[in-house]
């Protein structure tokens, strides 16, 4: 870092929203060659920071200085002329066409002013991906490859284009744990390569791992910037959230009891009557977390639907403390005791037009004292959600707010609250931590272990490793509808990454 | 060039529906929004009057004492009052079906539905209310009623039910197979009193018409001459019901069922509520509602009925759903949209706008006006909220690599 300007300088950025001061005098400034982590909560301001520098909002005040000059972009266009490139958290790729293709999208080679040059496309392509070591192949079709393989020509697609400053959005969140690592080592060339990086992040292990430099933003203001080295995940935890966070989850040794839930030999359809889930069983005892790991879309979903009477199997059991209630329905399955914390809390979980109090009764309202011979009781209906209110701290309204309303956090334990209140011997817990803060997923998790110490069985499904190791007893990975194995809880990310994606079919055998 | 989407820091909530985009436009507006809504129909409605060389001020006040509000003020005597009374009862014996199909509207609102077939339950209800009042003759009067309006009720329940039955099992938009009950119960009803129909009065075989009701079927009279379609007790009847829909939606688990699956019948279903089951039942409910309605009509003041007034029925079911509308699906807004509506009715009614304040041709059709205006306004509103909240969402997502926006 011989050259002391720094590429990139934002100067007491601010940006006032209608009742939020998103962005207040932030100060941030990107060497050359840098790795410059932006860690931040939901809300803290990450993204309309983001946004400032890529031209989308225009900073109420403060200025942002490229090489030392100062510039003023009103469009995206302009900061991408003025080499920013932005990889998103979605990728905005089209599936049908060409690696290539894709990425001389806009600023295509032609000939004769109109006709698509390809082959000068695709060596030009071949160009960024040989200066850069990516391992694309440039004729494949997007729809083709994998996740991993598409963030990297969203990549390519930004170093095409010039870009020296490269800013990456929660890039880790789609990725399998190899993926991250292989990225991780693509951001580590490119920082030679004098790219410099701004790397969005709310995950502290994955930001401790990669960054040089680590600016902490809460409530729109900085809250520190810090050298990556020497920095603890406990530091900065404290810094995002402002107070001492419960990192690790603090849990005695199981103590399984009986088997409480058995899934026997399922097999499941989705929606196109596609068979997702192919024969599935395990179990799940009183008193035990199993965490069920797996990449997105390998059946999980439809699993923990036919589990919870959402969706009907077409053959196999579901079993319940001894009873049968594989064709149970939704309602029977919360009488013998089944409680599910959904993936989809806004559109399964809640109904965001009710009030919190209406929320909270969603399986109480048909007994006594909630109702009686179909009589509710308002009175008690909103008496109780009071009760539960405190009991689960529940905060930003009272029984009668509307739970549109709440933060994702509060939502999410609304969800919670009526779920364990209903005291299930079987709690069904799928991503109950997904778009969570970090103080929000502390509490989500320690209640999770509470339900397990008062010897429930708790079945986790969850795309986090990181989530899944930190509070299962045993896991299983699941691949393309199938298990592939049993590991326990200290069985590193790289063996469950490998498992989860289909390789090394290591790990005991599957339990019948 | 493709650039991205800056990603919302939330994700975004699922798509509203009907029901929730009312809730959220109820709680926004309060009273004030209909209240203003209604005002301002008026006001535009009086400006078509200016338009075509007429004081509006002067229809204004027609169409009040039209709809005999003027029986409000004590210092209208002798003959005037007489005939201010007599049209509050008119405009009270129109508010009766206006409320009931009102509810009709209103009830399927709830679960998310939209009953556009109130017509087609009035209707069902309306014939054999009729014809249970027809037959029976020799039961005693209460007897009679109770069995006549039960009837009318269930017989419009069943119409209703089976729009549900079809949403809830084979998945049938309920728009489209209430309006095709609609026409089925339109050419039945014609078929079962018209010329040689069944129902039709034998003794004279030149008119298509029912037989008269039994005189101990009609209901009694509590206001005004029972000779001169004084008021009814299906005015009680109506505000009755009022009361039931907001007890049923409020106070019992079936309401709390199916409000949920209005708001949201994935979250409804996972918290174990029967999504089809209660289509079903909010939809025969609803029939139910508009059925009454016909039963009331028939046994309050027509007595008889006849293929004209099966035919256009319509306006009596159609104007319901305004009043819905206007009346926010509650029970409160439903009465006094109804209230607004009957008086308008009537208000404009040519035997009552005065031919030198306003033609009688253009009378009728002011009502209409003012009607359309209010359901317009009232799908505007819906709709500036729609646009409001896509704007925003659009905001979120915004790709604007060419055009950005210049935030302010």
């Amino acid at each position: 870092m011989e050259d002391a300007t720094p590429v990139l300088e934002l100067r007491g950025i601010t940006k006032q929203f209608p009742g939020v001061l998103a962005n207040d005098a932030i100060d941030l400034d990107l060497a050359r060659g840098e790795i410059h982590a932006l860690l931040g909560e939901n809300g803290a301001g990450k993204s309309t920071l983001m946004n400032i520098l890529f031209g989308l909002y225009k900073p109420d005040e403060g200025e942002i200085l490229l090489e030392g000059r100062r510039v003023s972009f009103s469009s995206a266009k302009e900061a991408i002329a003025a080499g920013i490139g932005m990889v998103h958290q979605h990728f905005m790729l089209i599936p049908v066409m060409t690696v290539a293709e894709n990425i001389v999208l806009g600023h295509e080679p032609v000939r004769a002013g109109v006709v698509l040059d390809e082959r000068a496309a695709r060596r030009r392509v071949e160009d960024v991906a040989r200066t850069f070591k990516f391992a694309v192949d440039p004729a494949a079709r997007v729809d083709e490859i994998t996740v991993g393989q598409q963030q990297r020509v969203e990549i390519m697609k930004a170093l095409y284009r010039n870009a020296n400053i490269l800013i990456l959005d929660e890039p880790t969140a789609v990725l399998t744990p190899q993926e991250a690592f292989d990225l991780f080592e693509i951001l580590r060339t490119l920082r030679r390569e004098g790219i410099s990086i701004i790397f969005i992040s709310h995950k502290l292990n994955e930001v401790l791992e990669i960054a040089d430099r680590i600016t902490v933003l809460r409530r729109g203001k900085v809250i520190e910037t810090v050298p990556g080295k020497g920095a603890t995940e406990e530091g900065l935890a404290r810094a995002m959230v402002g107070r001492d966070v419960l990192l690790r989850v603090e849990k005695a040794p199981s103590t399984p009891g009986g088997p409480l839930l058995d899934v026997d030999e399922l097999h499941v359809s989705d929606d196109r009557d596609l068979e997702t889930v192919h024969g599935l069983s395990f179990e799940v005892h009183a008193g035990e977390i199993v965490g069920l790991a797996g990449i997105d879309g390998n059946g999980q979903a439809e699993l923990v639907e036919a589990i919870v009477g959402l969706r009907q199997p077409t053959a196999g059991r579901v079993v319940v403390a001894g009873e049968n209630v594989t064709r149970g329905g939704p309602r029977h399955l919360i009488d013998v005791g089944v409680g599910h914390i959904p993936g989809d809390r806004q559109r399964r979980g809640l109904v965001l037009d009710f009030s919190i109090a209406e929320n909270l009764s969603l399986h109480a309202y048909r007994k006594p004292p909630e109702s009686r011979l179909g009589w509710l009781s308002p009175r008690r209906i909103v008496a109780r959600a009071r009760i539960l209110i405190r009991e689960y701290d529940i905060r930003g309204g009272g029984a009668q707010t509307i739970a549109r309303s709440l933060s994702g956090g509060n939502q999410q334990k609304v969800v919670i609250a009526r779920e364990i209140a209903a005291e299930p011997r079987v709690l069904v817990a799928s991503q109950p931590t997904r778009g969570l803060d970090v103080g929000a997923i502390e509490y989500v998790h320690r209640r999770l272990v509470e339900e397990r110490d008062e010897q429930k069985a708790v079945l986790l499904v969850s795309l986090e490793l990181e989530e899944i190791r930190s509070l299962s007893d045993r896991i299983l990975v699941i691949y393309e509808g199938e298990l592939v194995g049993e590991f326990s809880p200290e069985t590193s990310e790289e063996e469950l990454g490998l498992a989860m994606t289909g390789g090394g079919r290591r790990g005991e055998e599957v339990p019948a | 060039m493709t650039v991205g989407t800056p990603q919302p820091e939330t994700e975004g909530a699922p798509d509203q529906t009907v029901a929730a985009r009312f809730a959220l436009w109820q709680r926004a507006g309060g009273i004030a929004t209909p209240l203003a809504t209604a005002l301002f129909a008026f006001l535009v409605a009086g400006l078509v009057v200016l338009a075509t060389g007429h004081n509006p001020l002067q229809t204004y006040r027609a169409i009040f004492n039209g709809a005999g509000l003027n029986w409000l003020f004590p210092w209208v005597h002798g003959a005037t009052r007489q005939t201010a009374a007599f049209n509050l009862q008119e405009t009270g014996l129109l508010i009766i079906p206006l409320v009931l199909t009102g509810l009709a509207v209103a009830f399927a609102f709830r679960s998310g539905l939209f009953n556009i077939g109130g017509q087609g339950q009035y209707i069902v209800g309306i014939v054999t209310g009729t014809q249970m009042g027809v037959w029976f003759a020799s039961l005693p009067g209460p007897v009679h009623i109770f069995l006549a309006v039960t009837a009318a009720a269930l017989a419009g329940a069943v119409w209703g039910g089976i729009a549900g039955i079809l949403r809830a099992t084979v998945g049938a938009h309920e728009v489209i197979s209430t309006i095709m009950l609609n026409w089925i119960a339109i050419w039945v009803g014609s078929y079962l009193i018209g010329f040689g129909g069944p129902f039709q009065d034998s003794s004279q075989p030149g008119v298509p018409v029912s037989r008269e009701i039994a005189s101990n079927a009609h209901l009694p009279v509590f206001w005004g001459s029972p000779l001169l379609q004084g008021l009814d007790i299906g005015f009680f009847v109506a505000l009755g019901t009022l009361v039931v829909y907001w007890l049923v939606i409020r106070r019992t688990t079936l309401g709390f069922e199916v409000r949920a699956v209005g708001y949201n019948p994935d979250a409804a279903q996972n918290a174990g509520i029967g999504v089809a089951r209660n289509y079903f039942i909010a939809m025969a409910i609803s029939g139910g509602f508009a059925g009454l309605a016909g039963a009331m009509d028939i046994l309050g003041w027509q007595f008889r009925l006849d293929v004209t007034t099966v035919q256009t029925a319509s306006q009596v079911a159609f104007t319901g759903i305004a009043v819905a509308l206007l009346g926010r699906n509650t029970a409160v807004g439903t009465f006094l949209a109804a209230a607004l509506f009957a008086g308008l009715i009537n208000g404009t009614a040519s035997r009552n706008l005065d031919p030198s304040v306003f033609p009688p041709e253009l009378a009728g059709n002011l009502t209409r006006i003012i009607q359309g205006l209010v359901v317009l306004f009232v799908a505007a509103d819906v709709l500036i909220l729609y646009v409001w909240n896509f704007r925003r969402k659009l905001k979120r997502r915004r790709a604007a690599p060419t055009t950005a926006p210049v935030a302010e």
